[in-house]
Protein backbone atom coordinates (compact mmCIF):
# COMPACT_ATOMS: atom_id res chain seq x y z
CA UNK A 1 0.00 0.00 0.00
CA UNK A 2 1.37 3.39 -0.94
CA UNK A 3 0.33 6.50 0.89
CA UNK A 4 -2.10 8.64 -1.07
CA UNK A 5 -0.08 11.76 -1.39
CA UNK A 6 -0.98 13.10 -4.79
CA UNK A 7 -2.22 16.35 -3.32
CA UNK A 8 -0.80 18.24 -0.39
CA UNK A 9 2.61 19.55 0.44
CA UNK A 10 4.80 17.03 -1.36
CA UNK A 11 5.09 18.40 -4.88
CA UNK A 12 7.38 16.85 -7.45
CA UNK A 13 9.86 19.66 -6.82
CA UNK A 14 9.95 18.86 -3.12
CA UNK A 15 10.33 15.13 -3.71
CA UNK A 16 13.11 15.64 -6.22
CA UNK A 17 14.99 18.11 -4.02
CA UNK A 18 14.51 15.87 -0.96
CA UNK A 19 15.82 12.77 -2.71
CA UNK A 20 18.72 14.55 -4.36
CA UNK A 21 19.47 17.99 -2.97
CA UNK A 22 22.05 19.70 -5.17
CA UNK A 23 23.25 22.30 -2.69
CA UNK A 24 23.54 20.16 0.43
CA UNK A 25 27.00 19.79 1.93
CA UNK A 26 29.89 21.66 3.45
CA UNK A 27 31.28 24.69 1.59
CA UNK A 28 35.01 25.16 1.34
CA UNK A 29 36.04 28.77 1.79
CA UNK A 30 32.73 29.88 3.28
CA UNK A 31 32.98 33.39 4.71
CA UNK A 32 29.38 33.84 5.85
CA UNK A 33 27.65 31.27 8.04
CA UNK A 34 24.37 31.26 9.95
CA UNK A 35 22.42 28.57 11.75
CA UNK A 36 19.07 28.34 13.48
CA UNK A 37 16.58 25.86 14.81
CA UNK A 38 12.84 25.35 14.44
CA UNK A 39 11.58 25.20 18.03
CA UNK A 40 8.47 23.33 16.94
CA UNK A 41 10.28 20.27 15.67
CA UNK A 42 13.96 20.66 16.53
CA UNK A 43 15.04 20.91 12.89
CA UNK A 44 18.36 22.67 12.49
CA UNK A 45 19.73 24.30 9.37
CA UNK A 46 23.13 25.87 8.72
CA UNK A 47 23.72 27.95 5.60
CA UNK A 48 27.24 28.68 4.35
CA UNK A 49 28.05 31.31 1.75
CA UNK A 50 31.17 32.27 -0.10
CA UNK A 51 30.85 35.92 -0.92
CA UNK A 52 33.20 37.37 -3.51
CA UNK A 53 33.01 41.10 -4.03
CA UNK A 54 29.37 42.08 -3.69
CA UNK A 55 27.90 38.82 -4.90
CA UNK A 56 27.28 35.31 -3.58
CA UNK A 57 29.67 33.02 -5.42
CA UNK A 58 28.53 29.79 -3.77
CA UNK A 59 25.93 28.60 -1.25
CA UNK A 60 25.52 25.28 0.59
CA UNK A 61 23.47 24.08 3.51
CA UNK A 62 23.53 21.24 6.02
CA UNK A 63 20.92 20.27 8.54
CA UNK A 64 18.65 17.83 10.28
CA UNK A 65 15.50 18.66 8.41
CA UNK A 66 12.30 17.35 6.86
CA UNK A 67 11.60 17.07 3.15
CA UNK A 68 9.97 20.50 2.89
CA UNK A 69 12.73 22.25 4.83
CA UNK A 70 15.44 20.46 2.85
CA UNK A 71 13.80 21.33 -0.45
CA UNK A 72 13.32 24.95 0.60
CA UNK A 73 16.97 25.19 1.68
CA UNK A 74 18.05 23.67 -1.63
CA UNK A 75 15.92 26.06 -3.69
CA UNK A 76 17.01 29.08 -1.65
CA UNK A 77 20.68 28.13 -1.99
CA UNK A 78 20.33 27.78 -5.74
CA UNK A 79 18.50 31.09 -6.02
CA UNK A 80 21.03 33.11 -4.04
CA UNK A 81 24.06 32.10 -6.06
CA UNK A 82 25.04 35.00 -8.27
CA UNK A 83 22.79 37.46 -6.48
CA UNK A 84 23.97 40.53 -4.52
CA UNK A 85 25.11 39.60 -1.02
CA UNK A 86 22.59 41.59 0.93
CA UNK A 87 19.54 40.82 3.04
CA UNK A 88 16.38 40.14 1.11
CA UNK A 89 18.22 38.61 -1.85
CA UNK A 90 15.88 35.61 -1.56
CA UNK A 91 12.37 36.03 -0.17
CA UNK A 92 9.90 33.46 1.10
CA UNK A 93 7.33 33.99 -1.71
CA UNK A 94 10.03 33.24 -4.32
CA UNK A 95 10.87 29.97 -2.62
CA UNK A 96 7.19 29.04 -2.19
CA UNK A 97 6.59 29.64 -5.86
CA UNK A 98 9.54 27.48 -6.83
CA UNK A 99 8.40 24.63 -4.58
CA UNK A 100 5.02 24.49 -6.38
CA UNK A 101 3.42 22.97 -3.29
CA UNK A 102 0.43 23.57 -1.06
CA UNK A 103 2.21 24.39 2.19
CA UNK A 104 -0.17 24.51 5.13
CA UNK A 105 0.37 26.99 8.00
CA UNK A 106 1.63 24.20 10.29
CA UNK A 107 4.48 23.52 7.86
CA UNK A 108 5.21 27.11 6.79
CA UNK A 109 8.06 27.32 9.30
CA UNK A 110 9.74 24.47 7.38
CA UNK A 111 10.04 26.92 4.45
CA UNK A 112 10.76 30.10 6.38
CA UNK A 113 13.52 28.58 8.54
CA UNK A 114 16.10 28.09 5.77
CA UNK A 115 15.17 31.41 4.15
CA UNK A 116 15.64 33.29 7.42
CA UNK A 117 18.93 31.50 8.07
CA UNK A 118 20.09 32.42 4.58
CA UNK A 119 19.04 35.99 5.26
CA UNK A 120 21.03 36.02 8.50
CA UNK A 121 24.07 34.75 6.61
CA UNK A 122 23.60 37.52 4.05
CA UNK A 123 23.37 40.01 6.91
CA UNK A 124 26.04 39.82 9.56
CA UNK A 125 26.83 36.20 8.77
CA UNK A 126 26.62 35.09 12.36
CA UNK A 127 24.31 32.47 13.81
CA UNK A 128 20.74 33.68 14.17
CA UNK A 129 20.62 31.76 17.45
CA UNK A 130 23.42 30.25 19.51
CA UNK A 131 24.06 26.73 18.26
CA UNK A 132 23.84 24.22 21.10
CA UNK A 133 25.22 21.51 18.89
CA UNK A 134 26.33 21.48 15.32
CA UNK A 135 24.11 20.30 12.53
CA UNK A 136 24.86 16.98 10.91
CA UNK A 137 25.47 17.01 7.17
CA UNK B 1 -17.12 -6.66 23.70
CA UNK B 2 -13.75 -4.91 23.51
CA UNK B 3 -13.25 -1.59 25.25
CA UNK B 4 -13.11 0.32 21.97
CA UNK B 5 -16.34 -1.30 20.74
CA UNK B 6 -17.94 -0.22 23.98
CA UNK B 7 -16.63 3.35 23.92
CA UNK B 8 -16.40 4.42 20.27
CA UNK B 9 -20.07 5.45 19.98
CA UNK B 10 -19.46 7.86 22.86
CA UNK B 11 -16.86 9.91 20.95
CA UNK B 12 -18.54 12.10 18.31
CA UNK B 13 -15.23 13.18 16.75
CA UNK B 14 -14.50 9.62 15.63
CA UNK B 15 -17.23 10.04 13.00
CA UNK B 16 -14.97 12.47 11.15
CA UNK B 17 -13.53 11.72 7.77
CA UNK B 18 -10.03 13.16 7.29
CA UNK B 19 -8.53 13.41 3.81
CA UNK B 20 -11.19 11.08 2.52
CA UNK B 21 -10.53 8.36 5.08
CA UNK B 22 -12.22 7.58 8.41
CA UNK B 23 -10.17 9.24 11.14
CA UNK B 24 -7.69 7.06 13.00
CA UNK B 25 -6.72 9.16 15.99
CA UNK B 26 -3.43 7.97 17.47
CA UNK B 27 -2.33 11.14 19.24
CA UNK B 28 -3.99 10.77 22.62
CA UNK B 29 -0.68 11.24 24.44
CA UNK B 30 -0.70 14.81 23.13
CA UNK B 31 -4.41 15.25 23.81
CA UNK B 32 -7.14 12.63 23.94
CA UNK B 33 -10.66 13.10 22.60
CA UNK B 34 -13.76 13.64 24.74
CA UNK B 35 -16.81 11.45 25.21
CA UNK B 36 -20.22 13.06 24.82
CA UNK B 37 -20.79 12.91 28.59
CA UNK B 38 -17.90 15.35 29.12
CA UNK B 39 -19.04 17.70 26.36
CA UNK B 40 -22.64 17.57 27.63
CA UNK B 41 -21.65 18.17 31.26
CA UNK B 42 -19.78 21.33 30.27
CA UNK B 43 -22.60 22.58 28.02
CA UNK B 44 -25.15 21.88 30.73
CA UNK B 45 -23.05 23.80 33.23
CA UNK B 46 -22.87 26.85 30.94
CA UNK B 47 -26.54 26.63 30.04
CA UNK B 48 -27.87 26.17 33.58
CA UNK B 49 -25.43 26.80 36.41
CA UNK B 50 -22.62 29.19 35.55
CA UNK B 51 -21.55 31.77 38.11
CA UNK B 52 -18.33 32.47 39.96
CA UNK B 53 -17.38 30.08 42.74
CA UNK B 54 -16.80 30.51 46.47
CA UNK B 55 -18.06 34.09 46.61
CA UNK B 56 -21.52 34.49 45.11
CA UNK B 57 -24.30 33.88 47.63
CA UNK B 58 -27.03 33.42 45.03
CA UNK B 59 -28.34 30.07 43.81
CA UNK B 60 -26.18 29.85 40.70
CA UNK B 61 -23.10 30.73 42.72
CA UNK B 62 -23.88 27.90 45.11
CA UNK B 63 -24.47 25.46 42.27
CA UNK B 64 -21.25 26.41 40.51
CA UNK B 65 -19.29 26.09 43.75
CA UNK B 66 -20.79 22.71 44.46
CA UNK B 67 -20.03 21.44 40.94
CA UNK B 68 -16.48 22.77 41.10
CA UNK B 69 -15.80 21.15 44.45
CA UNK B 70 -17.36 17.89 43.26
CA UNK B 71 -14.48 17.67 40.80
CA UNK B 72 -12.04 17.72 43.70
CA UNK B 73 -13.94 14.88 45.36
CA UNK B 74 -13.99 12.88 42.13
CA UNK B 75 -10.24 13.34 41.71
CA UNK B 76 -9.58 12.43 45.34
CA UNK B 77 -11.46 9.18 44.81
CA UNK B 78 -9.82 8.54 41.43
CA UNK B 79 -6.27 8.78 42.75
CA UNK B 80 -6.91 7.51 46.27
CA UNK B 81 -5.78 10.68 48.02
CA UNK B 82 -6.03 10.73 51.81
CA UNK B 83 -7.82 14.09 51.88
CA UNK B 84 -9.59 16.42 49.46
CA UNK B 85 -7.32 19.24 50.68
CA UNK B 86 -4.44 17.47 48.96
CA UNK B 87 -6.05 17.95 45.54
CA UNK B 88 -5.18 21.31 43.97
CA UNK B 89 -6.89 22.09 40.70
CA UNK B 90 -4.45 23.68 38.25
CA UNK B 91 -4.39 24.59 34.55
CA UNK B 92 -2.63 21.37 33.63
CA UNK B 93 0.48 19.30 34.30
CA UNK B 94 2.84 22.09 33.25
CA UNK B 95 1.08 24.50 35.58
CA UNK B 96 1.23 22.03 38.49
CA UNK B 97 4.93 21.30 37.98
CA UNK B 98 5.69 25.02 37.77
CA UNK B 99 3.73 25.59 40.95
CA UNK B 100 5.82 23.01 42.84
CA UNK B 101 9.10 24.17 41.30
CA UNK B 102 8.32 27.81 42.19
CA UNK B 103 7.34 26.96 45.73
CA UNK B 104 10.15 24.50 46.44
CA UNK B 105 12.60 26.77 44.64
CA UNK B 106 12.25 29.33 47.41
CA UNK B 107 13.74 26.84 49.84
CA UNK B 108 16.76 26.01 47.67
CA UNK B 109 20.21 27.16 48.71
CA UNK B 110 23.24 27.71 46.47
CA UNK B 111 24.79 24.35 45.66
CA UNK B 112 21.56 22.40 46.14
CA UNK B 113 20.80 19.85 43.46
CA UNK B 114 17.70 18.76 41.59
CA UNK B 115 17.69 15.43 39.79
CA UNK B 116 15.56 15.11 36.68
CA UNK B 117 15.56 12.12 34.39
CA UNK B 118 16.86 12.22 30.85
CA UNK B 119 13.45 11.08 29.60
CA UNK B 120 11.53 14.03 31.09
CA UNK B 121 9.13 16.22 29.18
CA UNK B 122 10.40 19.81 29.03
CA UNK B 123 7.75 20.73 31.60
CA UNK B 124 9.57 18.65 34.22
CA UNK B 125 12.99 20.08 33.29
CA UNK B 126 12.68 23.77 32.52
CA UNK B 127 10.78 24.82 35.70
CA UNK B 128 13.57 23.20 37.72
CA UNK B 129 16.24 24.98 35.68
CA UNK B 130 14.44 28.24 36.43
CA UNK B 131 14.21 27.47 40.15
CA UNK B 132 17.86 26.41 40.26
CA UNK B 133 19.04 29.49 38.38
CA UNK B 134 17.35 31.87 40.81
CA UNK B 135 18.82 30.15 43.88
CA UNK B 136 22.19 29.03 42.55
CA UNK B 137 21.30 25.36 42.42
CA UNK B 138 22.12 22.77 39.79
CA UNK B 139 20.00 20.39 37.71
CA UNK B 140 21.51 16.96 37.06
CA UNK B 141 20.24 14.14 34.87
CA UNK B 142 19.39 10.57 35.79
CA UNK B 143 20.54 8.72 32.66
CA UNK B 144 18.35 6.50 30.51
CA UNK B 145 19.84 3.06 29.89
CA UNK B 146 19.98 1.42 26.47
CA UNK B 147 16.79 -0.54 27.13
CA UNK B 148 14.78 2.66 27.59
CA UNK B 149 14.62 2.35 31.36
CA UNK B 150 16.15 4.62 33.97
CA UNK B 151 19.62 3.67 35.15
CA UNK B 152 18.72 3.25 38.83
CA UNK B 153 22.29 2.47 39.87
CA UNK B 154 23.38 5.79 38.41
CA UNK B 155 20.41 7.42 40.15
CA UNK B 156 21.55 6.09 43.53
CA UNK B 157 25.07 7.35 42.87
CA UNK B 158 23.69 10.80 42.03
CA UNK B 159 21.61 10.91 45.24
CA UNK B 160 24.11 12.90 47.25
CA UNK B 161 23.52 15.04 50.33
CA UNK B 162 22.79 18.18 48.28
CA UNK B 163 19.88 16.68 46.34
CA UNK B 164 16.62 18.35 47.40
CA UNK B 165 14.24 17.24 44.67
CA UNK B 166 13.93 14.23 42.36
CA UNK B 167 11.61 15.02 39.43
CA UNK B 168 10.57 12.06 37.26
CA UNK B 169 7.83 10.99 34.91
CA UNK B 170 5.61 8.11 35.96
CA UNK B 171 5.28 7.08 32.29
CA UNK B 172 7.56 8.47 29.56
CA UNK B 173 5.64 10.36 26.87
CA UNK B 174 8.06 9.01 24.25
CA UNK B 175 9.40 5.63 25.35
CA UNK B 176 6.32 4.54 27.25
CA UNK B 177 8.62 3.37 30.05
CA UNK B 178 6.81 2.94 33.37
CA UNK B 179 9.22 4.15 36.01
CA UNK B 180 9.32 2.46 39.44
CA UNK B 181 8.07 5.45 41.39
CA UNK B 182 7.88 3.78 44.85
CA UNK B 183 11.47 2.60 44.55
CA UNK B 184 12.66 6.02 43.38
CA UNK B 185 10.66 7.86 46.04
CA UNK B 186 11.94 5.63 48.85
CA UNK B 187 15.54 6.17 47.80
CA UNK B 188 14.95 9.92 47.50
CA UNK B 189 13.34 10.13 50.92
CA UNK B 190 16.19 8.18 52.50
CA UNK B 191 18.53 10.79 51.02
CA UNK B 192 16.41 13.66 52.32
CA UNK B 193 14.93 14.64 48.94
CA UNK B 194 11.34 15.14 47.81
CA UNK B 195 9.93 13.30 44.79
CA UNK B 196 7.84 15.18 42.24
CA UNK B 197 6.12 13.03 39.62
CA UNK B 198 4.87 14.03 36.18
CA UNK B 199 1.82 11.79 35.87
CA UNK B 200 0.48 13.23 32.60
CA UNK B 201 0.85 9.93 30.72
CA UNK B 202 -0.04 7.70 33.66
CA UNK B 203 -3.29 9.15 35.01
CA UNK B 204 -5.22 8.42 31.77
CA UNK B 205 -4.06 4.81 31.63
CA UNK B 206 -3.08 3.29 34.97
CA UNK B 207 -5.06 2.62 38.14
CA UNK B 208 -3.61 5.16 40.56
CA UNK B 209 -3.10 4.63 44.26
CA UNK B 210 -1.28 7.83 45.04
CA UNK B 211 -0.34 6.83 48.56
CA UNK B 212 1.21 3.55 47.41
CA UNK B 213 3.44 5.51 45.00
CA UNK B 214 5.14 7.05 48.07
CA UNK B 215 5.95 10.25 46.18
CA UNK B 216 5.43 13.77 47.55
CA UNK B 217 3.83 15.59 44.60
CA UNK B 218 2.04 14.27 41.52
CA UNK B 219 0.78 16.35 38.59
CA UNK B 220 -1.47 15.47 35.67
CA UNK B 221 -3.76 17.03 33.02
CA UNK B 222 -7.45 16.75 32.29
CA UNK B 223 -7.17 16.85 28.50
CA UNK B 224 -5.07 13.71 28.19
CA UNK B 225 -7.63 11.71 30.19
CA UNK B 226 -10.78 12.44 28.17
CA UNK B 227 -11.39 15.75 29.96
CA UNK B 228 -11.12 19.35 28.80
CA UNK B 229 -8.00 21.46 28.21
CA UNK B 230 -7.14 24.14 30.73
CA UNK B 231 -7.47 22.04 33.86
CA UNK B 232 -5.20 19.66 35.71
CA UNK B 233 -4.39 18.38 39.14
CA UNK B 234 -1.51 18.80 41.51
CA UNK B 235 -1.63 16.35 44.37
CA UNK B 236 0.68 16.95 47.32
CA UNK B 237 1.15 15.48 50.76
CA UNK B 238 -0.88 17.53 53.16
CA UNK B 239 1.95 18.16 55.62
CA UNK B 240 4.14 19.45 52.78
CA UNK B 241 1.42 21.60 51.26
CA UNK B 242 0.77 23.12 54.70
CA UNK B 243 4.41 24.23 54.88
CA UNK B 244 4.67 25.39 51.27
CA UNK B 245 4.44 29.13 50.64
CA UNK B 246 2.11 30.05 47.80
CA UNK B 247 3.91 31.82 44.95
CA UNK B 248 0.88 33.27 43.21
CA UNK B 249 -1.45 35.71 44.89
CA UNK B 250 -4.93 37.06 44.27
CA UNK B 251 -8.51 36.40 45.19
CA UNK B 252 -9.56 33.02 46.57
CA UNK B 253 -6.15 32.20 48.03
CA UNK B 254 -6.41 34.59 51.00
CA UNK B 255 -8.22 34.65 54.31
CA UNK B 256 -7.70 38.36 55.03
CA UNK B 257 -5.90 41.17 53.24
CA UNK B 258 -4.53 44.48 54.46
CA UNK B 259 -2.56 46.96 52.41
CA UNK B 260 0.77 45.71 53.73
CA UNK B 261 0.10 42.01 54.34
CA UNK B 262 -2.27 39.09 53.88
CA UNK B 263 -3.12 35.84 55.59
CA UNK B 264 -3.37 32.78 53.36
CA UNK B 265 -6.52 30.75 52.94
CA UNK B 266 -6.73 27.09 53.95
CA UNK B 267 -5.75 24.24 51.69
CA UNK B 268 -6.42 23.66 48.87
CA UNK B 269 -7.63 27.15 47.91
CA UNK B 270 -4.34 28.69 49.05
CA UNK B 271 -2.89 27.47 45.76
CA UNK B 272 -5.86 28.37 43.56
CA UNK B 273 -5.78 32.16 43.10
CA UNK B 274 -8.31 33.85 40.86
CA UNK B 275 -11.40 32.48 39.21
CA UNK B 276 -10.65 28.83 38.48
CA UNK B 277 -11.57 26.89 35.32
CA UNK B 278 -15.04 25.98 36.54
CA UNK B 279 -16.59 24.46 33.42
CA UNK B 280 -13.36 22.55 32.92
CA UNK B 281 -13.63 21.16 36.45
CA UNK B 282 -17.15 20.01 35.61
CA UNK B 283 -15.77 18.34 32.49
CA UNK B 284 -12.90 16.73 34.37
CA UNK B 285 -15.30 15.29 36.93
CA UNK B 286 -17.35 13.80 34.08
CA UNK B 287 -14.17 12.35 32.53
CA UNK B 288 -13.17 10.78 35.85
CA UNK B 289 -16.64 9.25 36.18
CA UNK B 290 -16.45 7.91 32.63
CA UNK B 291 -13.07 6.26 33.28
CA UNK B 292 -14.26 4.87 36.61
CA UNK B 293 -17.25 3.27 34.92
CA UNK B 294 -14.94 1.55 32.43
CA UNK B 295 -12.62 0.52 35.23
CA UNK B 296 -8.98 1.60 35.21
CA UNK B 297 -7.68 -1.96 35.34
CA UNK B 298 -9.47 -2.65 32.09
CA UNK B 299 -8.35 0.68 30.63
CA UNK B 300 -4.73 -0.16 31.50
CA UNK B 301 -4.95 -3.61 29.96
CA UNK B 302 -6.45 -2.14 26.76
CA UNK B 303 -3.63 0.41 26.38
CA UNK B 304 -0.98 -2.17 27.14
CA UNK B 305 -2.35 -4.63 24.57
CA UNK B 306 -2.53 -1.98 21.83
CA UNK B 307 0.98 -0.72 22.58
CA UNK B 308 2.26 -4.28 22.50
CA UNK B 309 0.60 -4.95 19.17
CA UNK B 310 1.95 -1.69 17.75
CA UNK B 311 5.48 -2.59 18.87
CA UNK B 312 5.19 -6.00 17.21
CA UNK B 313 3.57 -4.81 13.99
CA UNK B 314 5.81 -1.76 13.51
CA UNK B 315 8.99 -3.68 14.40
CA UNK B 316 8.18 -6.11 11.60
CA UNK B 317 8.22 -3.33 8.97
CA UNK B 318 11.62 -3.08 7.22
CA UNK B 319 13.39 0.20 8.02
CA UNK B 320 11.29 0.94 11.10
CA UNK B 321 12.96 1.47 14.48
CA UNK B 322 10.78 1.26 17.56
CA UNK B 323 12.02 2.99 20.73
CA UNK B 324 11.44 2.12 24.35
CA UNK B 325 11.51 -0.96 26.53
CA UNK B 326 11.82 -4.31 24.74
CA UNK B 327 8.68 -6.16 23.64
CA UNK B 328 7.00 -7.90 26.53
CA UNK B 329 8.01 -5.24 29.08
CA UNK B 330 5.07 -3.34 30.58
CA UNK B 331 4.78 0.07 28.94
CA UNK B 332 2.38 2.96 28.68
CA UNK B 333 -0.04 3.42 25.80
CA UNK B 334 2.54 5.07 23.56
CA UNK B 335 4.95 3.83 20.89
CA UNK B 336 7.63 6.04 19.33
CA UNK B 337 9.17 4.94 16.05
CA UNK B 338 11.17 6.18 13.10
CA UNK B 339 11.20 5.22 9.44
CA UNK B 340 14.60 5.00 7.75
CA UNK B 341 15.16 7.85 5.32
CA UNK B 342 12.11 9.83 6.40
CA UNK B 343 11.91 12.78 8.76
CA UNK B 344 9.29 12.33 11.53
CA UNK B 345 7.35 15.38 10.35
CA UNK B 346 7.10 13.86 6.89
CA UNK B 347 6.02 10.54 8.40
CA UNK B 348 3.26 12.36 10.30
CA UNK B 349 2.19 14.35 7.23
CA UNK B 350 2.15 11.27 4.98
CA UNK B 351 0.10 9.32 7.53
CA UNK B 352 -2.26 12.29 7.83
CA UNK B 353 -2.92 11.95 4.13
CA UNK B 354 -4.23 8.48 5.03
CA UNK B 355 -6.46 9.91 7.77
CA UNK B 356 -4.10 8.70 10.50
CA UNK B 357 -3.17 11.24 13.18
CA UNK B 358 0.19 10.62 14.85
CA UNK B 359 2.66 13.03 16.37
CA UNK B 360 5.99 13.74 14.73
CA UNK B 361 8.76 15.75 16.35
CA UNK B 362 10.73 15.93 19.57
CA UNK B 363 7.68 15.48 21.83
CA UNK B 364 8.96 18.23 24.14
CA UNK B 365 11.73 15.86 25.17
CA UNK B 366 14.82 17.19 23.43
CA UNK B 367 17.33 15.80 25.97
CA UNK B 368 15.87 12.35 25.34
CA UNK B 369 16.07 12.91 21.56
CA UNK B 370 19.75 13.79 22.00
CA UNK B 371 20.21 10.61 24.07
CA UNK B 372 18.56 8.58 21.30
CA UNK B 373 20.63 10.41 18.68
CA UNK B 374 17.64 11.58 16.66
CA UNK B 375 16.12 14.96 15.90
CA UNK B 376 12.67 13.54 16.54
CA UNK B 377 10.47 10.50 16.15
CA UNK B 378 6.97 9.65 15.07
CA UNK B 379 4.71 8.57 17.91
CA UNK B 380 1.46 6.64 18.02
CA UNK B 381 -0.50 6.78 21.26
CA UNK B 382 -3.73 5.20 22.34
CA UNK B 383 -6.85 5.78 24.37
CA UNK B 384 -9.89 3.79 25.40
CA UNK B 385 -11.42 4.23 21.94
CA UNK B 386 -8.33 3.06 20.05
CA UNK B 387 -8.66 -0.31 18.38
CA UNK B 388 -6.65 -3.20 16.99
CA UNK B 389 -7.90 -2.09 13.56
CA UNK B 390 -6.38 1.36 14.19
CA UNK B 391 -3.01 -0.22 14.97
CA UNK B 392 -3.21 -2.43 11.90
CA UNK B 393 -4.11 0.50 9.64
CA UNK B 394 -1.13 2.38 11.05
CA UNK B 395 1.24 -0.53 10.46
CA UNK B 396 -0.02 -1.03 6.90
CA UNK B 397 0.35 2.67 6.11
CA UNK B 398 3.85 2.81 7.61
CA UNK B 399 4.81 -0.22 5.51
CA UNK B 400 3.88 1.80 2.40
CA UNK B 401 5.83 4.91 3.32
CA UNK B 402 9.21 3.98 1.85
CA UNK B 403 7.86 4.58 -1.63
CA UNK B 404 5.95 7.71 -0.71
CA UNK B 405 8.59 10.41 -0.98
Amino acid sequence: MTAAIGAGPYSDVIRRRWRGPRFRGELTGANRVAEDVNPLCGDRVRVMLRVEGDAVAAARFVGDSCAICTAAADVASEMVEGRPARRGAVAVPDVLEALQADIRPTRMRCVTLPVSVLDAALGDGRAAAPAARSARP
Amino acid sequence: MTLDELTRPDFPILERVVNGRPLVYLDSAASSQRPRSVIDAMSRYYERSHANVHRSIHTLGEEATELYEQCRDAVQRFIGAAAREEVILTRGTTDGLNLVADALGHALAPGDEILVSEMEHHSNIVPWQMAARVRGGAVRAIPVAGDGRLDLDAFRRLLGPRVRVVAVAHVSNVLGTINPIPEIARAARAAGALTVVDGAQAAPHLPLDIQALECDFYAFSGHKMLGPTGIGVLWGRRDLLERLEPTRGGGEMIREVWIDRAVWNDLPWRFEPGTPPIAEAVGLAAAVEYLEKLGMTRVAEHGRALAQRAVERLSAVPGVTVYGPPAGTPRGAVVAFSVAGLHPHDVAALLDAEGIAVRGGHHCAQPLMARLGVVGTARASFSVFSSVADVDRLAAAVAGLDAAL
